[in-house]
């Protein structure tokens, strides 16, 4: 038995509906007969065109400008309690983003229901339970949600494809709850983007990620330049040189970080930690480059290279060089 | 200024956790527990708030009696207080159970700032911080990579998908730091000899007026536990100068050069 009403909390950048919350419109289809979308956002309503394509037949639009001057954590929430008194959903899906965790955390304090993060996969029969995977993706479980409605469940990204159902526009609902004058104790009032250029780490054929191996933060121009040399590649980093600074949290492949399932993923210098490995082992394969013959990261590896990440590496972008102008 | 930090107690991150095929629950018999590396951050963050702002840095954290260690080692490294909830009934909390002990404990001590790990190293559930602001009705500021404290404004930078943001807001709130905001310091000898006198409380949910909390209340229970495919090992070659020859070949058999 399908559930009654699915939200989506849709996040929009630039005008466009953020990718990960179109895979979870496409995966709500199956879960509920009724699929809507809540966005906070001045540009809200710029994403009812996507979110109708991947199934929300309504979108509720708090366009606010105010929502982009706080933390969204508090106000969405409130606004979310508000609509979910008003409606009714049986289950509200979020991606695992700094934002969607803020808003989903709190809102289930708020309504003192369950939430379920991490997680793989969402199923509704009757109830709804929620796959994950624990201790560095070792072990699968499921976990059924039972304290009330609505389940909230936080999904990683690209657990799931993205697919348009053929629907045109959503419905536009405006949403008109102002943002509480204690929620403007917290502001923004700076955005800065670190992203590289070239293809999304999320949406390239190849990542070339660099770990501690790499021995210096200049040395991922390495990287770079073999990326540049396969062309639909992008550069990732292990989170033990994103802490120690080397490179921008942007770059992060991890647990913590984004999720890539690329076609080739190239570990250089990684250890393969499972705070790493979560991140990358949905790849279609995996090559390692690594000095020590006993990094975990063999154990993945469908192509491992023991040696010198430092040559090897230069070598490899002139070898794709030299290929590519034949 | 008083400066509230939440730490955790858990399986060593270096060996792979179980689950009790019979509870479900995490098996903490027979497994070495460390204070989350994580949560180190988080102490470090507070320590450095009061050495420049003055005040003190309690420590709070919710878990079985062996939690006793993690406190001890946050007191160890500079904090002036430590503070336990332990009861049977707490085992098998969910997020918003811990969330609940952990801001009512907060709340009965008093505070500027709550600081927190931005999730614990073994449940990376990553909603106590939020659930905890809410509950404590004051802003989550999340995620920050650079903390900066200016008279009573709190200044951020917080990871963002796309970079970091620039967060200002005024205390009191819940702060989560992500590993990376600072180098936690080592416990001195000198420190951990002296943090056996400093004052460590034992609360219960009783002790903070909080029902309604622990595993029976739980919105959700495991229902299925089963090994993860995992992928097998492939080739493994030893570089001899044809190594990225191979490398070369197989990303072409992939058509992605």
């Amino acid at each position: 038995m399908a559930l009654d009403r699915v939200w989506v909390f849709l996040e929009v950048a630039g005008g466009k509906a953020a990718p990960a919350g179109l895979e979870l419109l496409t995966k709500a289809r199956e879960l509920g007969s009724t699929v809507e979308a809540v966005v906070f956002s001045p540009e809200a309503e710029q994403a009812a065109g996507d979110a109708g394509a991947h199934g929300a037949a309504t979108l509720y639009a708090a366009s606010d400008p105010a929502y982009t001057e706080v933390l969204l954590g508090g106000p969405a929430a409130d606004a979310l309690a508000a609509l979910v008194e008003e409606h009714k959903p049986d289950l509200i899906l979020f991606a695992m983003t700094q934002d969607g965790r803020d808003v989903a955390g709190r809102l289930a304090a708020k309504l003192g229901v369950p939430v379920v993060a991490n997680a793989l996969e969402v199923a509704a029969d009757g109830a709804v339970s929620v796959g994950s995977s624990v201790f560095g993706a070792t072990l699968n479980v499921t976990t059924a949600l039972e304290g009330g409605a609505p389940a909230i469940v936080i999904v990683r990204p690209k657990s799931f494809a993205a697919e348009p159902s053929g629907a045109g526009p959503a419905k536009l609902v405006p949403v008109a709850i102002p943002v509480a004058e204690k929620h403007r104790r917290a502001r923004v009032v700076d955005r800065t983007a670190e992203v590289a250029s070239g293809p999304k780490l999320e949406e390239a054929a190849v990542v070339v990620s660099g770990g501690r191996g790499l021995a210096d933060p200049k040395n991922f121009e390495l990287l770079e330049q073999l990326a540049g040399a396969i062309g639909n590649a992008a550069v990732g980093a292990s989170r033990a040189v994103v802490d120690a600074g080397w490179v921008p949290y942007a770059m992060q492949v991890g647990q913590t970080g984004k999720t890539v399932k690329p076609t080739v993923y190239i570990a250089c210098g990684i250890s393969g930690a499972m705070q790493h490995t979560v991140g990358m082992k949905g790849a279609k394969a995996i090559v390692a480059i690594n000095r020590d013959e006993n990094a975990p990261i063999f154990k993945l590896a469908d192509l491992g290279v023991v040696g010198d990440v430092l040559k090897i590496v230069p070598q490899l972008t002139e070898e794709i060089k030299k290929r590519k102008s034949k | 200024m008083k400066v509230v930090v939440c730490v955790k107690q858990i399986p060593d991150p270096n060996t792979t956790g179980q689950l009790d095929p019979s509870t479900h629950l995490l098996k903490r018999e027979g497994v070495e527990v460390v204070m989350d590396p994580g949560d180190e951050y988080g102490v470090e963050a507070g320590l450095k708030l009061v050495e420049a702002a003055g005040g003190e840095v309690t420590i709070i954290s919710m878990g079985p009696e062996r939690g006793l260690d993690a406190v001890r080692k946050a007191l160890a490294m500079g904090a002036a207080k430590g503070i336990l909830v332990s009861d049977e009934s707490l085992r098998g909390s969910d997020a918003l159970s811990t969330a609940r002990v952990l801001a009512a404990t907060a709340k009965r001590e008093g505070f500027d700032i709550v600081i927190t790990a931005t999730e614990s190293t073994d449940g990376y559930t990553g909603i106590v911080p939020q659930a905890m602001a809410e509950i404590l009705d004051v802003p989550a500021v999340t995620f920050a990579k650079s903390i900066e404290l200016d008279g009573d404004t709190l200044k951020v930078q917080r990871q963002t998908e796309a970079g970091y943001d620039v967060v200002q807001a005024t205390l009191p709130v819940v702060l989560s730091v992500t590993a990376g905001v600072n180098e936690p310091r080592y416990p001195s000898l000198k420190g951990i000899m002296g943090a056996k006198s400093k004052p460590l409380d034992r609360l219960t949910p009783r002790d903070l007026e909080l029902s309604g909390v622990g595993g029976a209340s739980a919105g959700q229970s495991i229902t299925a536990v089963e090994p993860a495919p995992q992928r097998g090992a492939g080739e493994i070659v030893k570089d001899d100068g044809q190594g990225a020859a191979r490398v070369a070949d197989f990303l072409a058999e992939r058509k992605v050069i």
